[in-house]
């Protein structure tokens, strides 16, 4: 649905600072990508670049078959109404009431104002807030203000949504509920959601796929899922905190067990027990839910005569095992 | 002292920086607005950056700032024969006070224009709007209580200067003050005109915070 082609950014200025170097990701159609990054990694940049806010220096940008970069002012514009944005602070019309911000987009595209009524009701429905109808951003709340904006974003129908940070200024109990509203408008209007964050959690709450940014670089993208069973991705080392070396008794060896998928499920220590007779002391772990299903990691201090064998087997289970020099 | 003479002279003094003062605002605002808006989108953050344009009406702009106004006044008076045909009177006035409103207008609405956050100008770019919508949708109607309250200091100027202009023979309150009050030592009427001249700009502010505070919905 998007396709991010080599972009570079470098602004003019003393120093001709480069903020994207050679940015290259794949969005595929109705999936929730996060770009995760510390402030000043470049992924403000790289969201702005999505829908041309700010120009790339070189690169492509392509959204649903079209090459923003080619397009005329006016083409561009067209564009736009098709992709909607979220964004940290809102950026609701003061001057406007609830249901004549989230009409905006369509005064912009020419609805007639029979029809601008109805959707606005639809949309305030979709998310919740049909009773905020006549009140002015300035009494909403913060999570109440961020579903203006994503029903507002949603208005002209877009194909693709963009998040810039929108739940950073939420408190954690406000983020969830609106990262909730976006997965279900994910699964129910097909939508393909990009999403910048430097919140991990979010990243583990929604994300179907993830991209690191650091320095203007993507050092790490695929499924969220695949990432966290490589221990030694960044994403995984991001939400699992290292395990301590231990040194392992005579005799012993000390492993780091990652469960995922169908593995997270199987009482897989408990067969090491009974078919290699292997005693199994966990020293650590931790257990996390992503999206719909459990990850976990388990270091584990393995004693028995079938090491070998049990960890064979370990891996024909699917569990990925590190074990430690 | 002769109320009887002295009342329809009053009046008509009044209607006279009424209608000085109103005509001129208009002409302020018609004028004023679009150059603060042109000041602020040619700016080099603008939205249609062109620096050469912006720092000309920038130059513009403070050059007429920086003009005091009583020889502002008969600096232009071939230019007020010009437009209106005379230099003598209320109309003639008019000219004055308005080429002094309109940059001074233009700064001040160029302020208010400059404090609309960036964010709404950003969202509106994203949702595909060109520049005419981008003013008249968002920088005008987010910036409109602040305006409102500009127009008023804007329009109590007006009402000082056209006491000046009195002094040229424009009519108004200024020009009964100095005939009767200053030159006639006639301080009643002095006492009257000054306090026309407070209600006039007291009433100016109040109904103008009162506007701005229902317009503004922050």
């Amino acid at each position: 649905m998007i396709d991010i082609q080599n972009v570079h950014k470098v602004y003019n200025g003393p120093n001709g600072v480069a903020a994207l170097k050679g940015v290259h990701l794949h969005i595929p159609a109705g999936s929730i990508f996060g770009v995760l990054g510390q402030s000043g990694a470049g992924k403000s940049t790289l969201i702005r670049c999505v829908n041309l806010l700010e120009r790339p220096t070189s690169g492509s940008i392509i959204v649903d078959g079209q090459d923003l970069t080619q397009l005329s002012p006016a083409q561009l514009r067209a564009a736009r109404q098709r992709i909607g944005m979220i964004f940290q602070h809102f950026n609701l019309l003061n001057s406007r009431t609830v249901a004549q911000n989230v009409a905006f987009p369509l005064e912009i595209i020419g609805y007639k104002p029979a029809a601008r009524r109805a959707r606005v009701a639809e949309l305030l429905d979709l998310v919740g807030l049909s009773d905020k109808a006549e009140a002015y951003p300035s009494q909403l709340s913060g999570g109440q203000k961020q579903r203006v904006g994503i029903a507002r974003a949603l208005a002209a129908e877009p194909k693709v949504l963009l998040s810039d940070e929108a739940t950073s200024a939420l408190d954690p109990q406000t983020t969830r509920s609106i990262l909730e509203l976006l997965r279900s408008l994910n699964e129910r209007l097909g939508l393909t959601i990009l999403l910048i964050t430097h919140e991990m959690s979010v990243v583990r709450q929604i994300c179907d796929r993830v991209a690191i940014l650091e320095h203007g670089e993507v050092v790490e993208q695929g499924k969220v899922s695949e990432l966290l069973a490589q221990a030694n991705s960044r994403l995984a080392q991001a939400i699992f905190p290292k395990f301590d070396a231990y040194s392992a008794r005579p005799g012993a060896v000390v492993a780091t067990l990652t469960f995922t998928g169908s593995s997270a499920e199987q009482p897989v220590l408990s067969q090491l027990a009974r078919q290699f007779m292997i005693d199994a002391n966990v020293l650590a772990g931790n257990i996390e839910s992503i999206g719909n299903q459990r990850i976990g990691q388990l270091q584990v201090e393995l004693m028995g005569d079938q090491i070998e064998q049990a960890i064979s087997y370990l891996r024909g289970q699917g569990v990925r095992v590190e074990v430690q020099a | 002292m002769n109320w009887a003479q002295l009342g329809p002279q009053i009046w008509k003094a009044s209607v006279d920086t009424i209608y000085m003062v109103g005509v001129s605002t208009f002409f302020t605002l018609l004028l004023g607005l679009p150059l603060g808006i042109l000041l602020i989108i040619t700016d080099r953050d603008g939205l249609v950056p062109i620096p050469w344009l912006n720092a000309i009406l920038g130059f513009i702009v403070n050059l007429g700032r920086s003009l005091p106004f009583v020889i502002l006044l008969i600096a232009i008076l071939p230019f007020t024969r010009l437009l209106v045909g005379t230099t003598i009177g209320s109309k003639a006035a008019i000219v004055p006070l308005a080429v002094s409103a309109i940059p001074f207008f233009a700064r001040i609405s160029e302020t208010s224009l400059r404090e609309v956050d960036k964010g709404l100008i950003e969202a509106a770019q994203a949702m595909g709007c060109n520049l005419w919508q981008i003013i008249i949708k968002v920088l005008l109607p987010e910036s409109l209580p602040s305006l409102v309250l500009g127009t008023a200091i804007t329009i109590i100027s007006l009402i000082g200067y056209s006491a000046m202009a009195g002094t040229i023979g424009g009519g108004g309150l200024g020009d009964l003050a100095i005939r009767y009050g200053y030159q006639r030592f006639q301080t009643e009427v002095m006492i009257i005109t000054v306090v026309l001249l407070i209600v006039m700009v007291q009433l100016v502010q109040w109904l103008g915070n009162l506007l701005a505070r229902a317009l503004s919905h922050r």
